[in-house]
């Protein structure tokens, strides 16, 4: 399979910080990747150089075969761009944001009306696509957003951040959204902060921190390394314990451990309330008395905490804000 | 691994020319969705309008028969016209702050057919706003006084004027890049400017010092230039404007100036972007 995008060894400073320092990524053409890191971890530094925004100090950018610095025009022509703020005219209204993108591609009239309409189907603003962007929800907006990427059929999409600031519900339509992208075998780099995301969106998952990836493989394997999914339980009276164990190996995907002094008993899952409701049926069933009982799902926090031993928002030195701000705009100067 | 090369659509490489009217064309219609912009834009002028005409103008004695309103309004029209001209940074500001630019940028287009759009369509903005300010000033008694060409030649001197001027607004933009900031640096250096000129009253009024500045003030010599063109030569002689030779030179040689050092800086600033 051909990699849609290749980055090798990329630096970028801005000042004294290296936003990137020796990146390396592939995307093989027709998957998703997931670039999952803290803020700050350079993610943004990343898609940044890759859809010509800035020049990289040093290594090597590639967008199906083109060279980022050598031809932008040409990767430009090739590329989709959803930025972490929905890139709009809230004076327009959304079809005429999607007819002025098309029209910027240099479609013709129609062609750009017929692909506007096509986009607006699809992402259901069809009701909406005569009113002005400036009353779309939050949820609409990046909708409108991630049409307007869409409306040159882009070979590489590149997704910063899509869900970030998004009410849950938004957040999930946003995901159904991209999930159908992915069905459609679109190219993808998607940045994000949370792993349930990657997990969820990506086939593949590379994490990023201080410049540079750290840990590379699939949301299982990620998983794996910081121990998956787990059921916690407390119970009541230590004596108590081996019976409990005994509930949770059943419940479970593997075998229990115990740990007397907290009267604490953990054991892998997979699934989530499912078990928990088995779980309580099972132990009210022997007489055992629950203090605590809770699932974890690894969170990027136990990830970065495994892979790297410090907690992902100990990080500093941020050359790129999460806050809609000019300076990362700018690449993080003045 | 030559099919990845193919455009997924038959995309030309930008042209200048059409990316530059989408632009203006986007921005148009702005001003008909935003209307308040264009009342707010003239709300202002036309208070001075009055406040300099009806309130202060019975004390301000600019020629042997009065005649306030002839002195005040090509000052007026040039006042408006320089406001007009420097909210153009705000707006590219307000492109900036929301990641318009770099969508735009992120697209196969003439990337300076932002800067080119933006100011053509402030351009026909300063032409609606000076449209509204010339019937307030035929309202409130003004005449022009030398003829259709006067009139002509005098008008565009001025939107030369603040078309170049807009370059300074658009450079503050790009260089603020939030569009509260662009509200106050954009204006503020136009308040000494306009004040400490000819526009409202003779420098001949001024202490020296002040004249000194008052009299080489790129907005006093535009007044100065426009009342030249647009009112009678004894209108002119009687408020004591200097005479159109010198005055028109030193213009011509302002807006020379400013676009010769704001446009390169501009683009540049704009290009420097991808640093």
């Amino acid at each position: 399979m051909t990699d849609a995008v290749v980055v090798e060894s990329l630096v970028k400073t801005f000042g004294t910080t290296r936003a990137l320092d020796g990146l390396d990524l592939t995307v093989p053409e027709g998957s998703v990747l997931g670039l999952l890191g803290p803020n700050g971890a350079g993610k943004t530094t990343a898609v940044r150089v890759l859809s010509t925004l800035l020049v990289a100090d040093s290594g090597r950018a590639e967008v199906c075969g083109v060279d980022v610095r050598r031809d932008p025009v040409r990767v430009r022509r090739l590329i989709g761009l959803t930025g972490q703020f929905a890139a709009i005219d809230d004076y327009l209204t959304g079809r005429e944001n999607l007819v002025l993108f098309g029209r910027l591609f240099h479609l013709s009239r129609s062609a750009a009306a017929q692909r506007a309409d096509e986009l607006l189907e699809r992402f259901e603003l069809t009701d909406a696509a005569s009113r002005i962007a400036k009353t779309y929800s939050g949820g609409m907006r990046r909708r409108l957003d991630i049409a307007a990427s869409l409306i040159a059929r882009p070979r590489v999409i590149f997704l910063d951040e899509p869900t970030t600031g998004l009410d849950p519900r938004s957040r999930l339509s946003m995901w159904d959204v991209i999930r159908d992208l992915v069905r459609d075998g679109t190219t993808m780099l998607l940045t994000t902060q949370y792993l349930e995301e990657a997990d969820l969106l990506a086939s593949s998952i590379a994490v990023i921190d201080a410049g540079h990836v750290i840990a590379r493989g699939t949301s299982d394997e990620l998983k794996a390394s910081v121990g998956g999914t787990r059921l916690e339980l407390v119970v009541d009276h230590a004596e108590r314990l081996a019976i409990a164990a005994d509930v949770l190996e059943r419940v479970g995907d593997g075998p229990p451990s115990i740990e007397q002094s907290d009267r604490r008993v953990t054991v892998p899952v997979t699934s989530g309330a499912g078990v928990l409701a088995e779980v309580v049926r099972q132990l009210d069933g022997a007489g055992v008395g629950i203090s605590d009982l809770a699932i974890r799902r690894p969170t990027l926090d136990d990830v970065f905490l495994g892979l790297t031993g410090h907690r992902a928002a100990e990080i500093e030195a941020d050359p790129e804000p999460a806050v809609a701000g000019a300076d990362h705009r700018d690449g993080g100067r003045s | 691994m030559t099919d990845l090369l193919e455009p997924a659509i038959d995309a030309r490489r930008g042209n200048l020319l059409a990316d530059s009217w989408l632009m203006t064309t986007r921005l148009l219609k702005q001003i008909v969705r935003v209307p308040d912009l264009l009342v707010f834009s003239t709300i202002q002028p036309i208070m001075f309008v009055l406040l300099f005409r009806y309130v202060f103008g019975g004390a301000i004695v600019v020629g042997p028969h009065g005649g306030y309103v002839q002195y005040l309004m090509p000052g007026i029209f040039v006042q408006t016209l320089l406001f007009n001209g420097a909210a153009t940074g705000i707006g590219m500001a307000d492109d900036l702050q929301k990641g318009l630019v770099d969508r735009f940028r992120s697209m196969p287009i003439a990337r300076s057919a932002l800067l080119v759009g933006r100011s053509i369509s402030d351009l026909i903005r300063a032409l609606l706003v000076f449209a509204i300010m010339l019937i307030v000033g035929v309202l409130t008694g003004f005449r022009f006084g030398d003829g259709w060409g006067g009139a002509i030649g005098g008008t565009l001197l001025m939107f030369g004027f603040a078309f170049a001027f807009s370059w300074i607004g658009i450079m503050i933009g790009l260089v603020v890049k939030t569009v509260e900031a662009a509200q106050s640096a954009g204006f503020i250096w136009l308040f000494p400017l306009t004040f400490a000129s000819s526009a409202f009253v003779r420098t001949d009024t001024m202490p020296s010092w002040l004249r000194g500045f008052a009299d080489h003030n790129p907005v006093t010599v535009v007044v100065n230039s426009v009342r030249r063109l647009y009112l009678s030569p004894t209108n002119s002689r009687e408020f004591g404007v200097p005479a159109l030779g010198s005055q028109l030179l030193q213009a011509l040689l302002w807006l020379a100036g400013v676009l010769l050092v704001f446009v390169p800086l501009s683009v540049r600033r704009f290009r420097r972007m991808s640093r």
